[in-house]
């Protein structure tokens, strides 16, 4: 599978990543040597085969239903580029 | 009754599916510890995993699974004993982690049913397709500042089920019913407290028409986060009309997501959603699959309490209700226990009739809920008892009910106190009759001469002079005696 530009540039802007017109050329060209390369896989016969999710035979360990985390607004919002009131402050997100 | 829509071109049906996110009862998040309690101080109810601080993992609560399974049952669905977590990519400013743990290809249940109590009595059934567990979102305020949103989190990460619908809903009304049914049934299960207001139940509705007679599926659009059952009537309404105006324009649908506004009565389009439908889901690689017990399903299984449709069933058979009663008393578990407990040893008609008319009323009027209810189940069986042993009449119970309400008294002690009990003596009534014949010979020759009607204002008349306390039927049959001869 290749990438066009036009892919690249839809999957930059889901990524929220800047990318130049000049930079898609070369970009899409990386991006397809990977698929490429992940697609070497696809050679081996899966048929029958479950996917594997986990190396170790072990299952999700679950949490009881107990309240022991939370309660310190302060260090949530000790990185927060802007808070106020607090809250998380962000530019108006309009509707 | 079937909904039809009529167009310049012929007849239309709309077709609905319905998604609606259920905040499930837990006392922390799905994955962390942090509380769910509704109306905190703000983000203070979010640990370093709701708030998608690096390196932090998720860990699975072990009640939110086991509420999902117990609504799953409560649907008659089928349990995967082993489901998936995906991630579902997106951006947005009340989503910290750039993605929501959902559910994608395995949900933890699957197809099921739920049966829509049609104003008729009959009923129809509507297919579940899925539920799957996710996480909820922060909440974002856009009214506290003129450039800025405020985010809070405290919702982050508390844990959702989606419920799906098949699109088998076919009108307004019946998306309605769905609601209305699916809330009573989560209500009854304890597994979401289904408050629309507090947006613990939110509802999406997938949207599209045809045209009467045919199958196609065609085009839907999906109208977001609509938050009570008569906006979810009313934009499906809107919506499906503007399909067919755009069709009939010779135009065509786009698949976009739209927000309902209920001020104007319209939806419109979520620009902002437009480029959204990519979610990219894939496994989340920090959950393994969740694997659950059979045993696990069936000790829910046998814990389950009566559902709304069991009950119902039981209610026409043990109490010879009919299905509208049925229906109306066991939608809150509340008013079908209080129905019991007044039903209990008495006339089961008696007791439907007196909780279904004046009970409710007086509930309506007094703005109270049925857990706190304006008279006790075991005063107003108290009545009913008044009425059959013959101390009240039909006329005067409701006078004592009044007073109940007012006065919050039982209503052996009204009776004493304002002296209301039925008067049967045949002495006290006659002497009544007799002299109200005896001051109107003109009507009772009327009576006589075949105006029989009037019999019922002489009936007034001696009720009148009795406070209203006379036999009834007693007064009745003395009258058409006397007066008739």
């Amino acid at each position: 599978m290749s990438l066009d530009k036009s892919t690249v540039r839809a999957i930059a802007d889901l990524a929220r990543i800047e990318v130049q017109d000049e930079e898609l050329d070369h970009l899409a060209g990386e991006l397809s040597n990977i698929l490429h390369f992940v697609e070497q896989l696809s050679e081996v016969n899966t048929d029958g085969v479950l996917p594997m999710s986990s190396v170790a035979d072990i299952t999700l360990p679950m949490r009881a239903d107990v309240i022991n985390d939370g309660g310190y607004p302060d260090k949530v919002l000790a990185n927060a580029p802007e808070a106020a009131e607090g809250f998380f402050t962000v530019p108006k997100v309009v509707e | 009754m079937a909904y039809i829509i009529q167009g310049d071109t012929g007849d239309w049906e709309v077709v609905i599916g319905l998604e609606v996110h259920a905040q499930v009862i837990s006392k922390a998040k799905l994955f962390s510890g942090a509380a769910t309690d509704f109306g905190a101080e703000p983000n203070s109810q979010v640990s370093f995993v709701d708030a998608g601080f690096p390196g932090m993992l998720p860990v699975i609560n072990e009640v939110c699974v086991a509420q999902a399974v117990k609504t799953g049952l409560g649907l008659k669905a089928k349990i995967n004993l082993t489901s998936v977590f995906a991630r579902k990519n997106y951006f947005y400013a009340d989503l910290p982690q750039g993605y929501q743990i959902s559910q994608y290809d395995l949900p933890i249940v699957g197809e099921g049913e739920l049966i829509l109590d049609l104003p008729d009595g009959s009923t129809r059934t509507v297919g579940i397709e899925r539920l799957h567990l996710e996480q909820d979102a922060g909440k974002s305020i856009h009214d506290m500042h003129p450039s800025k949103s405020f985010i809070d989190l405290n919702r982050s990460g508390v844990a959702l089920m989606e419920i799906v619908s098949k699109p088998d809903l076919r009108s307004p009304e019946e998306a309605g019913l769905y609601l209305a049914k699916l809330r009573s049934i989560l209500r009854y299960l304890g597994t979401c407290d289904g408050n629309m207001q507090e947006g613990s139940m939110r509802c999406d509705a997938n949207v599209s028409v045809r045209p009467v007679g045919s199958t196609e599926l065609r085009t839907r659009c999906e109208i977001k986060n609509v938050n009570s059952i008569r906006f979810v009537q009313q934009a499906i309404e809107y919506e499906a009309r503007r399909h067919i105006d755009v069709y009939e324009g010779g135009g065509t649908i786009d698949q976009e997501t739209r927000l309902f506004d209920s001020a104007k009565g319209e939806t419109r389009s979520m620009r902002s959603k437009e480029h959204a439908h990519d979610y990219r889901y894939f496994p989340d690689p920090d959950l393994l699959p969740l694997v659950i017990d059979r045993a696990m399903v069936e000790a829910i299984k046998a814990q389950l309490p009566e559902l709304p449709d069991e009950k119902k069933a039981r209610f026409m058979a043990d109490y010879g209700l009919n299905a509208y009663d049925a229906g109306v008393l066991v939608a809150e578990k509340a008013s079908a226990e209080f129905f019991e407990t007044v039903a209990r040893g008495r006339d089961a008609k008696a007791a439907c009739n007196w909780v279904m008319g004046d009970f409710f009323a007086a509930l309506n009027a007094s703005g109270r809920t049925i857990e706190d209810p304006p008279v006790s189940a075991a005063d107003l069986g108290a009545l009913i008892d008044l009425i059959k042993d013959g101390t009240l009449s039909g006329r005067l119970a409701k006078d004592v009910f009044a007073l109940m309400v007012e006065t919050g008294k039982a209503p052996a002690v009204l009776v004493e106190e304002k002296g209301l009990r039925q008067v049967t003596d045949t002495g006290a009534i006659e002497a009544a009759v007799d002299a109200v014949i005896k001051a109107n010979p003109d009507k009772v020759q009327q009576v006589r001469d075949g105006k029989t009607t009037l019999l019922g204002w002489f009936v007034g008349q001696v009720m009148k002079a009795t406070q209203g306390k006379a036999n009834p039927a007693m007064v009745n049959e003395m009258l058409s005696r006397k007066v008739l001869g």
